[in-house]
């Protein structure tokens, strides 16, 4: 069975490969590229696999999820400029899909027991783009 | 190809196990062991797979698919205790875990009875127990 929980935070990012020049960042990233940078209300789902517990009818405590993605995610990163203030995307390009990598990244070892395994980050950078992201 | 369609309905529910002691309780289930009770607005994704047919185009008849899922589901749950009311939940933990496993249970009972001759299978079955917190439980994981 799987359990998603969801949790929403906002952040602003620049996308733009250091080493290159402007018209080739714009060119590849758009209007992501603008160097004041810009920002999302970010919404994570994360999503866990597991068996019930037989006596608690449950796969994993909801609350220590959150707390999980509390501490290891949206405190981190809320309200926050993530090319300066959240490592290491001050050294890496803060797409969707790295900012999927790294919340896996970070919140992988949290669920990885016999009980309950972390199956896969959704990240909606609007509501009309997603990413996916299974530790592949 | 698969078609998913929502439906909501609302109902109270305690997390109280009597094999765990009262302070264990409390301590696994924290607020959702309050003896009142609490609810929901819950809402159950129904996924069903299968060839859309020929002529309507469409994966499964909607009307039958909707009757399906008012009788085997929402006629038990709309508005209940699953505690109290729920004979299938009596004794089992109503966490949301719990009771889509039940749900799916259901469905797969009442499927021959509402689509006997077709083709169309049960894929999944989600239930929101609140807008943050989803539950998923594929068909084959339902015993057979």
């Amino acid at each position: 069975m799987l359990i998603t929980r969801r949790v929403e935070f906002s952040a602003s990012h620049q996308c733009a490969v250091a080493g290159w020049s402007e018209e080739r960042n714009r060119e590849v990233f758009g209007l992501d590229a603008n160097p004041y940078g810009h920002g999302h209300n970010y919404v994570l789902e994360v999503t866990l696999s597991g068996k019930v517990d037989s006596v608690t009818g449950m796969i994993v405590d909801l609350k220590d999820v959150k707390t999980v993605l509390n501490r290891e995610v949206v405190d981190k990163m809320d309200h926050r400029y993530l090319n300066a203030e959240v490592p290491p995307f001050d050294k890496v390009v803060p797409t969707a899909e790295n900012i999927a990598r790294e919340i896996w990244r970070r919140i992988q070892p949290h669920f990885s027991s016999e009980t309950v395994q972390l199956h896969e980050v959704r990240l909606y950078e609007t509501e009309n783009l997603y990413v996916e992201y299974r530790g592949e | 190809m698969k078609a998913t369609f929502r439906y909501p309905f609302s109902a109270a529910h305690r997390l109280h196990s009597d094999q765990l002691s009262e302070d264990d309780n409390w301590r696994v289930y924290g607020r959702c062991n309050n003896p009142f009770g609490h609810g929901h607005n819950y809402t159950v994704e129904v996924t069903v797979s299968g060839e859309p047919n020929a002529e309507t185009g469409m994966v499964v008849d909607r009307n039958q698919l909707d009757t399906m899922v008012k009788e085997e589901i929402l006629s038990r749950v709309e508005h209940t205790n699953l505690n109290v009311q729920v004979a299938e939940m009596k004794d089992l933990v109503p966490t949301t875990e719990n009771v889509a496993y039940v749900f799916a249970e259901w469905l797969r009972r009442g499927w021959p009875r509402h689509f006997s001759s077709q083709d169309v299978k049960l894929d999944r079955i989600r239930i929101y127990e609140t807008r943050n917190n989803r539950f998923e439980i594929e068909a084959h994981e339902v015993k057979q």
